[in-house]
């Protein structure tokens, strides 16, 4: 049996408590709310927290409900209650769509939102056996200090690989975060950094307790995710496309974002000039942003599938993003 | 450190059950070494594979992934509870007469996700029947059978 390393096990039932326990505890504690990124996580010792809190109580993580223009989401909604909502369904297709897409049914009924979110990065070198890694020899992101991806690196290029993640920053989602020193919130895009070690601009000891997606008339949404198989796989690039529409369905303002490409969601600059005031029928104007994607994806060798591969695929899924923009 | 055992109540097919766990003990150890219900399968116990799968509340999950005592006031059901005593689950019957399992390892948690989907939808098309199982790899039987059972079961469900 691959077995759990020992921790203590906290249950609260409100964000502030959950809050004070992981201030109480510090680096040595982290959160679980489904436990389907953690806990293999920690059976291969790649994270091993000596304190473990648990969210599976906190009641109020639950919420869906429309508020202050958009959709407010609860952390601890599960993958399978996002793809089935109607509402989501209806107004944030790619995000139902990405939530549907993710890991297997099952994962679905346990993994939720906040856990996604805030999904640690992956790697061909660190996701592997504590055996595995020892006998490699343990690299920077946990153990060691060399980067066997780029070795000359100082900087580690673990894969953000969460489906959600490039979607709710293309949809200018906000997560909403509870610490220590009180609640704010802050733009799905600036939440992500691109480092694999420190992968999320959040303070450690902040819980993040919703997203917040705006509904803005015009705008329609999609996204697509390029895995090796249907079922079971994280992405090797997701393609996340947002854009508001003007009355003669000219394109009046647009966000594309590739995910599981780097460290963090990548959103693609310089694209105004290019589609601004074009059609979807523009397929010079569309194939010109795609050029551009794939100018800026520099997928490395860390993730299924050949990087040079997962580098010749982004224009067409790119075109094929935008294109899944037309109104349906 | 020395952690302490937790007691979990919980019902695990259909019986009024005590456990008393480390933390650290998945439900998948808890069922197979302190309630000595070993139908539930190991596999990759990363998530990667589906032989673990229980009803938890009614829903299909990776009790390699869950904690025993994250299940307290929960009820879980077994493959050894899918039977009305000696009367096979049609899935069971199904799966036994259209030689939908072969090796049978991957079989209690395909039967599980499968009951699971017949509670929900009665009358699941045959992509609908892939989806709900498309978290359970089955080494052997190239998933045919499995479909073809599954869609017998609900057939027969739906007459009886
Ligand atoms: C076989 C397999 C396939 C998978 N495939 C995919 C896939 O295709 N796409 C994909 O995106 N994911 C995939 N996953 C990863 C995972 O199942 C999902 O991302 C899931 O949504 C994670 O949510 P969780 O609640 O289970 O996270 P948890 O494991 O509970 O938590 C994940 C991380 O987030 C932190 N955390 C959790 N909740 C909060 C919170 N509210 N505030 C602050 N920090 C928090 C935890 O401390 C932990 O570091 C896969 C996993 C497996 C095992
Ligand atoms: S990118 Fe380098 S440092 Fe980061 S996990 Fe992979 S091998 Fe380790
Ligand atoms: S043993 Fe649980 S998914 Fe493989
Ligand atoms: S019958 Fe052997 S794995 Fe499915």
């Amino acid at each position: 049996m691959l077995r759990l390393p020992e921790f203590s096990y906290f249950q609260p039932t409100t964000i502030a408590e959950a809050v004070a326990l992981k201030d109480a505890h510090g680096d040595r504690a982290m959160f679980v709310s489904g436990g389907t990124d953690l806990y293999p996580n920690m059976k291969r010792r790649q994270q091993e927290p000596r304190v473990v809190i648990s969210l599976a109580k906190v009641d109020q993580l639950n919420a869906i409900e429309m508020r202050d223009g958009g959709i407010h989401l609860g952390a601890k909604l599960t993958l399978t209650s996002l793809a089935s909502d109607q509402r989501l369904q209806a107004g944030w297709p790619a995000f139902a769509h990405a939530a549907s897409s993710i890991a297997t049914p099952l994962l679905r009924n346990m993994g939720t939102l906040g856990g996604n979110l805030c999904l640690d990065t992956r790697c061909n070198y660190y996701d592997q056996s504590y055996p595995w890694r020892k006998a490699l020899g343990f690299c920077m992101k946990k153990d060691g200090d060399t980067c066997w991806v780029a070795p000359s690196s100082a900087k580690c290029w673990a894969v953000q690989s969460s489906d959600l993640a490039p979607v709710v920053a293309a949809l200018g989602g906000r997560i909403e975060l509870v610490g220590p020193k009180g609640a704010r919130t802050l733009a799905a895009e600036a939440f992500y950094n691109d480092d694999g070690i420190r992968y999320l601009n959040k303070e450690p000891g902040e819980l993040v307790t919703g997203l917040w997606l705006p509904e803005i008339a015009g705008a329609r949404s999609s996204y697509i995710k390029v895995a090796q198989r249907g079922s079971f796989d994280f992405p090797v690039l997701g393609v996340a496309a947002w854009a508001r529409f003007d009355q003669q369905q000219k394109i009046a303002e647009l966000r594309l974002v590739l995910g599981a490409i780097a460290p963090a969601p990548r959103l693609v600059p310089d694209l105004d000039k290019l589609l601004i005031g074009r059609s979807l029928d523009d397929r010079q104007a569309i194939a010109a942003a795609a050029e551009v994607a794939w100018r800026l994806a520099r997928p490395l060798d860390n993730t299924d599938q050949a990087f040079s591969w997962r580098k010749s695929v982004v224009k067409p899924y790119v075109e094929r993003a935008l294109l899944g923009l037309a109104a349906r | 450190m020395l952690v302490d055992k937790i007691t979990v109540n919980l019902k695990i097919n259909g019986l009024a059950t005590e456990l008393r766990v480390p933390p650290q003990k998945t439900l998948l150890e808890a069922l197979r070494e302190e309630a000595g219900l070993t139908g539930t399968k190991h596999g990759c116990e990363l998530g990667e594979c589906g032989a673990c799968t229980v009803l938890i509340n009614g829903s299909p999950q990776l009790s390699c992934l869950v904690l025993a005592a994250a299940c307290d006031g929960a009820e879980v059901l077994t493959i050894e509870g899918l039977a009305n005593g000696p009367e096979l689950h049609p899935l069971q019957s199904a799966f036994a007469e259209l030689g939908a399992a072969q090796c049978g390892y991957c079989t209690p948690g395909v039967l599980l996700a499968a009951a699971a989907l017949l509670v929900r939808n009665p009358s699941p098309t045959r992509d609908e029947i892939r989806q709900a199982l498309s978290g359970n790899l089955c080494r052997c039987t190239g998933y045919l059978q499995i479909w073809n059972a599954v869609e017998r079961a609900a057939e027969q469900l739906r007459t009886r």
